[in-house]
């Protein structure tokens, strides 16, 4: 039959100053089709979709839409031709209502009529099986919750092509599989849908058609049926990678942190950490997999000392001493002062682990400028550390004096994983130590945080992609609303396992 | 196919990006130019007015600033009020703290020194009487400083109208105070105070009537910028301006950073105040500082928080001040021309920077095939 | 009459024209821009007005009191939104920090409202104040037939058209705001740009409009004080902090109209309190004009304390919005 394409692009090219995020890319989707656009942190993918959605436009190149060249120069004409994006970090403005998201921005009578839209958004989640209350607050949601209310956005506004970006990220393998029936239903119903992502096992599960992107250039598309994971993981990074991740078995595995019934309150007074008791062993990576918002970026900073606990312990015991030590009731600041060396690489790199308008020297003091009586700073140190970081973990920077936000994300996470090194800490905490970076840089990180491993370090290691947790990790423990719903060993699990244990209390608390 | 149609191929006019560092000296020579580009406005709406001839106004600007030894000496005297407002603002700006009420901050300052002033000016010895009056004003700003950051670091209360809402108490207190200073009986004002024994007055130093003015103004400069460059404390303003959660990964009490660093502006701002009444006016009133607290804003603001940037703004900006008095009276005008004006080139000036941080580009597309 | 209903009078007239800046500033912050430029903006538009106004009745043989009152409200609410306008490019299109670019906006307008003010009156050939008899008693005209009711035509029916606008402006921007499709959009300007922008929301010209007819309404403030307040007449610095005070109130009513009204009558009544109080000292009269400010701080230390989510300031207030920043 005659395929119209829903949508081609022609040598697409972008440019962010010195940077060409996108260069030259074409590709097409079909009516009925799954696309999935594939690329590692990086490639580009998002910034195409953002050029498609109208948020970018590109410097040069064409964009056909059922077959007529179309400017799209803002998220308005998108929507006019059709073109819905559900974007990674959702679109919805908290203090309003599901309804009110919804009907946002859509031209109709003066007074809106909030009822009629329910309706309207009522028969439209019962033909897809979704549930979703209209009046509800979106600040009151949890993250599946926000996704449906943006889908149904743009089902509401009629979009027959839909691009979900990175869709699976926030959500359990069981919720995954929800939604990607819900897709099929769709392609069915004769809607093209892209598909962004860099997770291979998402590509060969939906898509009919997948097409990679590599470093803003556009590599190829292939049919998904005739795809392997070897051959797309070729294509996007360029070259034949090793994608098993080492894991030495523990050495000599010694108790270093103990908790017991760790509760924590948040300032809203929702509880975040609900009795959680762990231990944690030198010599061992111990995961932490969730549902995001579980708990885990409470539980790192309960132990970090930057989050008041409300109730329970946490013991640490020093390699050569038998005594455990009670660290609960202190700040990060007194714990660092007994000598305790607690590294933490925390999920919010800028925003939180270091500051992006510093240079690394700068940088490099956050955690210890208070080292000295002097009342001025010591800028010395930090600098000749700042430059055995750059050589020893090959970081890519004009220099120390560079404002680390000029650097690229696999760089920013050196900096501060190397900072945190740097320390020789005796436990060390990293919080999604991968995300946003590319296929080589991560690898950097796993060997980074093997080479702790070996070096008798107790690592504790939180992240969001349970195929990397369970090759990584010796111990994998599964935080559900705040409570442990299990501890596992990563040697003998399966990724179906531990998405049961990540929705385990959520479906207690339902019933 | 009918809805598409208003999508079909059109240009955006203008597209803008941002840009990559531009260098120092092309980055001034905007500003520069967008100094002149508003000199040129200005005339033309002088011009529009008055049908003056716009180059002498200019020339009679000029005159009225730095015309005389003594109006040369007035201006200094005023920019180096301006700049130790800035100053004192300028810790709470870099750690992102919207400090608005540096003038009711100042006019505490002033209240305080003039009541010491007429109390005790008289009482005791020199000696004695300035450190007194320094101190007491500083408290004074401290006090009226530090209430907004309290309720800041304990309950994230809005601290840009707190502190705009301190400045009218402070007024009302001066305007209290008036009515027991007031000279003569009547007046509603408080006139020169110790006008006879000139207690309370700063001397000359080295022969110059404003020579302590200078020095404490250039002190507070130079001691803030090595405070926050080279200090430990500096350093934990900045990482608090940028981000709160890294403050707090960095193991900095988040509070009392906010706490001290506005103890440390108000007490600056108290000390703008002591110089204004000790060293320039003689006399409180709710004008004393006279909108100098905004002013100082848009100073720090434009300088980049750049102490010695600030220096040549307080001074661009008492300049056109001084001079649109002279062309009020000279001219027959009236003297809020100099605020017109003055609103006029910081239009421009505020303006000018996106052309330093952003390129524009006309609309246009090569065909690729 | 009773001193109480002369109070209740004074209060209201005292209240108008920060409700018209309070309105204005709203509808602004609703949008995402904090305007310092509220005092400059009601400059503008007092001075607008009462420049048509006193060029049309000298310039006109037989001035008519309709034509003068559309002309002149017409003009300041022009003038004004010039000053909201000028505010928009700097920081909507040049994207200039919000409060520099309001204070900046504040010195100007203030500066070219006393500039013509005083100006003006040389302008009519002397020193002394100017009038506008027939303008200002066109603004000043009661309702015929409500205003001899007594007691209640004394208290709810005694003002000009002005007062009357002031309230049905706020509460059909309360509608607005709340029910209509353009006023959803308004507030997820305000709450989320990038949101905004990707559900197809100009997100530029909203924030244009509602910061330029903001600028306009807050114009009527001072349109109010020239005509209304101080009959066609203009002493330079004249309206005083009343600019600031109407932005005490817009966090004062918790950026709903509604609650401005009420709010504006209170701070109107708090700001002359002190003359109705017998034997009050002159000192003590200088600290109860405090009491609107200290009003002010206390409601926002509460809704501080409170936290509510639909108390808050909208999310993105004073912040720049790029599209394409990254």
């Amino acid at each position: 039959m005659g395929q119209i394409n829903a949508i081609e692009l022609k040598n697409i090219t972008k440019r962010f100053g010195k940077i060409t995020a996108s260069d030259r890319v074409c590709m097409n989707v079909r009516r009925g089709e799954i696309l999935s656009v594939l690329g590692e942190n990086g490639s580009g993918k998002t910034t195409l979709m953002n050029i498609i959605s109208g948020i970018y436009f590109p410097d040069e190149g064409q964009i056909f839409v059922n077959g007529q060249e179309v400017a799209i120069r803002s998220p308005k004409d998108a929507y006019h031709l059709g073109i819905g994006m559900i974007h990674q970090h959702f679109k919805l403005i908290d203090v309003l209502s599901a309804a009110e998201n919804i009907v946002l921005g859509l031209p109709g009578k003066l007074r809106l009529n909030l009822q009629e839209v329910a309706e309207k958004i009522n028969a439209l989640t019962a033909k897809y099986g979704f549930e979703l209350d209209p009046y509800q607050k979106i600040y009151e949601m949890s993250v599946s919750q926000k996704q449906t209310v943006e889908i149904v956005k743009m089902l509401y506004r009629g979009a027959n092509i839909l691009i979900l970006d990175e869709p699976t990220a926030v959500l359990t393998p069981q919720e995954a599989d929800k939604l990607f029936a819900v897709l099929r239903n769709m392609r069915d119903d004769g809607r093209a849908i892209i598909i962004i992502t860099h997770k291979l096992q998402e590509v060969m599960a939906l898509s009919d058609r997948v097409t990679v992107l590599r470093k803003g250039k556009y590599i190829g598309t292939i049919p998904t049926h005739e795809a392997t994971v070897e051959l797309l993981t070729e294509m996007m990074v360029g070259e034949k990678v090793n994608l098993d991740i080492e894991r030495p078995n523990p050495v000599d595995p010694q108790k270093r942190l103990i908790l017991r019934n760790l509760t924590c309150v948040n300032k809203e007074g929702a509880t975040t950490l609900d009795h959680v008791s762990l231990e944690a062993y030198s010599g061992e990576i111990l995961g932490i997999a969730g549902i995001a918002g579980s708990g885990q970026r409470e539980l790192l900073e309960a132990i970090a000392g930057l989050q008041p606990i409300e109730e329970g312990s946490i013991e640490y015991i020093a390699p050569d001493a038998n005594q455990a030590l009670e660290i609960s009731a202190m700040d990060a600041v007194n714990i660092g002062k007994l000598g305790i060396r607690l590294s933490f690489v925390p999920e919010d790199r800028l925003g939180m682990g270091l500051v992006g308008s510093m240079d690394m020297t700068d940088n490099m003091m956050i955690r210890s400028y208070k080292k000295g009586k002097f009342f001025f700073v010591d800028r010395k140190k930090p600098k000749n550390l700042a430059e055995k970081v750059i050589e020893e973990l090959q970081i890519n920077t004009p220099g120390v004096d560079t404002p680390v936000s000029r650097l690229s994300g696999g760089n920013v996470q050196k900096v501060l994983v190397g900072r945190e090194i740097a320390s020789s800490p005796t436990v060390l905490m990293v919080a999604y130590p991968v995300r946003g970076l590319d296929i080589h840089s991560s690898y950097t990180i796993y060997h980074l945080l093997n080479e702790q491993k070996k070096n008798g370090v107790a690592v504790i290691c939180v992240g969001e992609d349970l195929d990397v947790l369970i090759q990584l990790c010796d111990r994998i423990l599964v935080l559900s609303n705040g409570k442990v719903s299990g501890i596992v060993d990563a040697r003998q699990t399966t990724k179906d396992k531990i998405g049961i244990l990540m929705m385990h209390t959520v479906k207690e608390n339902q019933k | 196919m009918q809805k598409q149609n208003h999508a079909v191929y059109k240009e955006p006019l203008f597209r803008v990006s941002k840009r990559e560092e531009l260098s120092l000296w092309r980055a001034w020579l905007i500003r520069i130019c967008a100094i002149l580009i508003s000199l040129i406005v200005c005339a033309a709406v002088i011009y529009f007015l008055t049908k003056l001839n716009p180059i002498q106004v200019y020339e009679a600007i000029f005159e009225g600033a730095l015309g005389t030894e003594k109006r040369t000496w007035v201006t200094l005297r005023d920019s180096l009020i301006l700049l130790c407002i800035a100053v004192a603002i300028t810790p709470a700006f870099k750690m992102k703290f919207w400090n608005v009420g540096a003038e009711g901050q100042v006019l505490m300052g002033g209240l305080v020194t003039a009541a010491i002033m007429i109390y005790a000016g008289d009482a005791l010895p020199s000696i004695i009487l300035f450190p007194v009056m320094l101190l007491a004003s500083a408290l004074a700003g401290l006090l009226w400083g530090f209430m907004p950051a309290v309720f800041k670091a304990k309950w994230n209360t809005n601290e840009t109208l707190f502190t705009l809402m301190l400045n009218y108490v402070a007024m009302q207190l001066v305007s209290f105070c008036i009515v027991f200073w007031e000279n003569p009986a009547g007046s509603n004002a408080v006139g020169i105070i110790n006008s006879i024994t000139e207690a309370g007055w700063f001397k000359p130093l080295f022969g110059l009537t404003y020579g302590w003015n200078v020095i404490i103004v250039l002190v507070i400069t130079i001691v803030m910028y090595a405070y926050l460059k080279y200090t430990k404390q500096g350093y934990e303003i900045a990482v608090v301006g940028e981000s709160e959660n890294t403050a707090r990964y960095a193991g900095i009490n988040v509070k009392k950073v906010i706490m001290r660093t506005m103890a440390i502006s108000g007490a600056l701002c108290g000390i703008a105040g002591f110089i204004l009444v000790s060293g320039a006016s003689h006399t409180i009133s709710t004008n004393t500082a006279g909108g100098r607290g905004f002013t100082a804003i848009i100073v720090a603001w434009l300088s980049k928080l750049n102490a010695f940037v600030m220096v040549l703004v307080s001074f661009l900006l008492v300049f056109m001040e001084k001079g649109s008095i002279q062309i009020a009276s000279q001219f027959n005008l009236n003297e809020y021309a100099s605020d017109v004006l003055t609103g006029i080139i910081l239009f421009f000036v505020l303006g000018c920077e996106f052309f330093i941080h952003y390129r524009v580009n006309k609309g246009h597309r090569k065909k690729e095939n | 009459m009773s001193t109480v209903i002369i109070f209740i009078q004074k209060a209201i007239a005292q209240g108008i024209g920060i409700l018209f800046g309070a309105t204005g500033e709203i509808l602004t912050e609703k949008s995402g821009n904090l305007n310092l430029g509220v005092p400059g903006m009601m400059y503008m538009g007092g001075i607008g007005g009462l420049v048509s106004a006193f060029l049309y009745e000298n310039y006109t043989s037989t001035p008519n009191g309709i034509v003068a009152v559309l002309f002149s409200f017409a003009c300041a609410f022009l003038c004004a939104s010039l000053g909201g306008f000028i505010y928009s490019v700097l920081t909507i299109s040049l994207r200039a920090n919000q409060n520099v670019a309001g204070l900046a906006l504040t010195t100007f307008g203030v500066g070219l409202g006393n500039f013509f003010g005083g100006s003006l009156s040389q302008l009519a050939g002397g020193v002394g104040q100017i009038s506008l008899p027939v303008t200002s008693a066109a603004y000043t005209a009661k309702i015929p037939w409500l205003s001899e009711l007594g007691v209640i035509g004394d208290i709810f029916f005694s003002y000009g058209f002005l007062t009357y606008l002031s309230i049905i402006l706020a509460v059909f921007i309360t509608w607005f705001l709340q029910k209509t499709r353009k006023g959803l959009n308004l507030r997820a300007v305000g709450e989320s740009p990038a949101t905004a922008d990707a559900a197809g929301i100009n997100v530029t010209k909203y924030k244009y409009l509602s910061t330029c007819i903001g600028g306009g309404i807050c114009g009527l403030g001072g349109l109010y004080f020239v005509m209304e307040y101080a009959g066609g007449t203009w002493t330079n610095n004249g309206f005083g902090d009343r600019g600031w005070l109407a932005i005490a109130l817009v966090i004062f009513a918790l950026w709903r109209p509604i609650n401005a009204i009420w709010g504006s009558i209170l701070f109107g009544g708090l700001y002359i309190l002190y003359l109705y109080i017998p034997g009050l000292q002159r000192s003590t009269q200088e600290i109860f004009k405090m009491l609107p400010y200290v009003a002010t701080i206390l409601v926002l230390i509460l809704t501080s304390l409170r936290k509510k989510k639909e108390n808050q300031p909208p999310e993105n207030l004073g912040i720049p919005y790029f599209r394409e920043d990254r």
